[in-house]
């Protein structure tokens, strides 16, 4: 963090004005300018908490993406579909229990279980063929979607969560302050609030399990060294089917968390594997850090893109990729 | 080793290939003669402009080794802008520009649409140009979608029509054949003889050894974008005629399954040699049109992944790989005699060329 500001002072100094400004349109009544200017404060306030919200589901789906990438170089381009299959899941499981967590956690065991078979019958035997296991990804994704679309069929599902994540959470915002001089606070659903609690909850966790666990000193050796890893007599192979296994079991518990924040319908394969691919082109593929960091930028750019410019959306968020990739071809955390 | 034709190393004489070559081309005329207008137009026209379109992608992919998902929104560009600048039957746009002029806009802007996306992404390799040329694609796919102004949105257009010319609708199945049938041998020609041009070289160069290539002077970046240009002509002038076909344009045929059917017609058919994605293009169609028979018309999707998945496994090189090996084993001798001369032929690449990576 010193170094950092050592390095960058004139940055660092242009972050922390930023960040003040943004403290500061959070947290004042606006004046009447400001309104004129970019619309009421409610707007901007929840346009932000639904980008930051959006972005820690980003921030779930794409990291069990780099992650796999990181240590296998597998672009798996399946990552959507397992996203899908793991809401699904969660779905007949939950509707069928009665219990919401356990939805939660099946689709993780299973997308996690279907990972670790995907990685031990079908890419241990294209190791270093990296077109080819993509290939591979992209002919599974369109099988998997033409059966789902068999099973479930077009409809859009909807999750039952317990009582307790429904309504709306009052936060310690003024929206407005009304003549009468009654303060009025805003309001924001608490599931929501869940999901980017649950977001960096799991951030969290990958952290500490990649650097503070030897299976994690494993990987981070496998993706620096992945021949040097083999040679001191590590199991790869466990490595990478463990990888794989979280990966996919992260994108399947995405699944459950999006589709209940959301809906579960067919396309929304597409709509979260874009997602994915953009938020780790931007963040720099096989870094966590990364994908926090970009998941942040899409989420935030897709949400104020969808308030402010309605058609031209998605224009923002291919924008935002083409400049990094102009500056920093490799991502904004990545490495050669 | 690579598993090409003699075609590619200049040592090929005529009665090494011509014979089944001549038979090709004859039926490919006589075809409309003896087959039903549905076979003709649905079958025929259609394989040929898939075949064009996934062409476009083997270039790429097999000569540049930059595998672009992004040769559908290529086409679908060119095909929105014709709907745009000439006339539809929607009553948005439709600017009514003459047939000829709204044509060569529509392929050019799709050519420099493609060199767009080909600067975009030739900064990074491998995989890397995968998600970002998908990236680009599925972002196309959504934001026409949105757009009503000036695309539309989810209906899209409808109402393009090829124009009357010499006094022939050029959208009847016989004519619109041989349209299609010359235009896609014309760049079925052409990137053969590109591939052994210099610039062809260059690029084919440029995908074995970037790094050298670099060293001796080439603009690598530059190459590839040119690369990237020339396959967005190919890819745009198959996107008018494909638009000529369907009549109408809509998000739907740019979606991500139209995507990745080309880079499935392109890998089924082979990546080594342009042939391949026209046979890959025939394949598709015929089990698009009759798989139906055999399963449930819903389920063709499954039914063309699992043909994928079975060559991706099976056969890298797709069904010309596969052509290769089964009739290396059949004509084993001449086989023989081939990679002697292609060994022989290495032998003297190889020597004074110093090896790295």
């Amino acid at each position: 963090m010193l170094r950092f500001i050592e390095r960058h002072t004139f940055l660092s100094i242009i972050i922390l004005l930023a960040a003040v400004l943004l403290l500061w349109m959070i947290f004042a009544v606006w004046p009447e300018w400001l309104i004129s200017a970019i619309g009421r404060k409610k707007t901007f306030v929840i346009t932000l908490l639904n980008g930051v919200t959006l972005a820690g589901l980003y921030f779930l789906v794409a990291s069990g993406f780099t992650l796999v990438f990181g240590l296998m170089r597998n672009v798996n381009l399946a990552h959507g579909s397992m996203y899908l299959m793991g809401g699904y899941i969660g779905y007949e499981v939950s509707e069928n229990s009665g219990s919401w967590f356990l939805g939660l956690l099946v689709a993780f065991l299973v997308i996690a279980v279907s990972g670790i078979l995907l990685q031990t019958i079908v890419f241990r035997r294209m190791e270093k063929e990296e077109l080819r296991q993509t290939l591979v990804t992209i002919g599974i994704s369109i099988i998997a979607a033409d059966l789902m679309l068999a099973i479930w069929t077009g409809t859009t599902y909807q999750f039952s969560p317990p009582d307790w994540l429904f309504g709306s959470a009052e936060l310690p915002v003024i929206s407005v302050i009304k003549s009468s001089g009654k303060v009025i606070f805003m309001k924001y659903p608490v599931y929501r609030l869940t999901v980017l609690f649950v977001a960096v909850l799991v951030g969290i966790i990958l952290w500490i399990f990649l650097n503070k666990t030897k299976i994690g000193m494993m990987i981070r050796a496998g993706v620096n060294d992945r021949e040097m890893l083999s040679a001191s007599g590590v199991n790869v192979q466990l490595v990478f089917a463990i990888v794989f296994g979280i990966g996919a079991g992260l994108a399947g518990f995405a699944g459950v968390v999006g589709g209940t924040a959301l809906s579960i319908a067919p396309g929304e394969d597409v709509r979260y594997l874009l997602a994915s691919l953009i938020v780790v082109i931007v963040g720099g593929l096989g870094s966590i850090t990364g994908v926090a960091i970009g998941a942040l930028i899409i989420g935030l750019a897709e949400q104020f893109g969808l308030a402010y410019f309605p058609t031209y959306g998605v224009v923002l968020t291919f924008i935002i990729m083409v400049v990094v990739l102009a500056i920093r071809p490799q991502g904004i955390m990545g490495e050669r | 080793m690579e598993e090409r034709g003699n075609f590619f190393y200049g040592i090929t004489t005529f009665s090494d290939i011509h014979p089944w070559k001549f038979l090709v081309i004859i039926f490919l005329i006589a075809y409309p003669g003896f087959t039903s207008d549905f076979f003709t137009f649905q079958i025929g026209s259609y394989s040929l402009i898939l075949g064009t379109i996934a062409l476009s992608l083997m270039m790429l992919a097999g000569y540049g080794g930059m595998v672009s998902l992004a040769q559908m929104t290529v086409a679908g560009f060119a095909g929105y802008i014709m709907a745009i600048f000439g006339e539809n039957t929607v009553g948005v746009m439709g600017l009514g520009w003459p047939w000829w002029l709204t044509t060569i806009t529509a392929i050019l802007s799709a050519a420099i649409f493609s060199a767009i996306v080909g600067a975009i992404s030739v900064r990074t390799e491998g995989i890397y140009t995968i998600m970002i040329t998908l990236a680009i694609s599925v972002a196309f796919f959504y934001f026409v979608r949105q757009n009503y102004q000036i695309f539309n949105g989810f209906t899209g257009f409808a109402g393009i029509k090829p124009p009357t010319l010499f006094g022939i609708y050029w959208r009847d199945p016989v004519p619109f054949y041989y349209l299609t049938l010359f235009v896609s041998s014309a760049f079925l020609l052409t990137v053969f003889y590109c591939s052994r041009s210099t610039f062809g070289l260059g690029l084919q160069a440029i995908r074995d050894k970037p790094r050298r290539m670099r060293a001796l002077g080439y603009h690598v970046n530059w190459h590839r974008i040119m690369a990237f240009f020339l396959s967005g002509l190919i890819a745009g002038t198959a996107g008018v005629l494909l638009v000529w076909f369907n009549g109408r344009i809509s998000p739907g045929s740019i979606g991500v399954d139209v995507v990745i059917d080309i880079l499935v017609i392109a890998v089924v058919g082979g990546l080594r040699n342009p042939i391949g994605p026209f046979l890959g293009a025939i394949v598709f169609v015929l089990l698009e049109n009759f798989a139906i028979d055999l399963i449930d018309r819903e389920r063709f999707n499954t039914v063309i992944g699992i043909v994928f998945l079975l060559v991706v496994f099976f056969s890298p090189d797709g069904l010309l790989g596969l052509w290769d090996r089964i009739s290396r084993r059949i004509w084993f001798k001449r086989s023989v005699r081939d990679i002697n001369r292609r060994a022989q032929w290495e032998d003297s690449v190889a020597s004074g060329s110093i090896d790295n990576s």
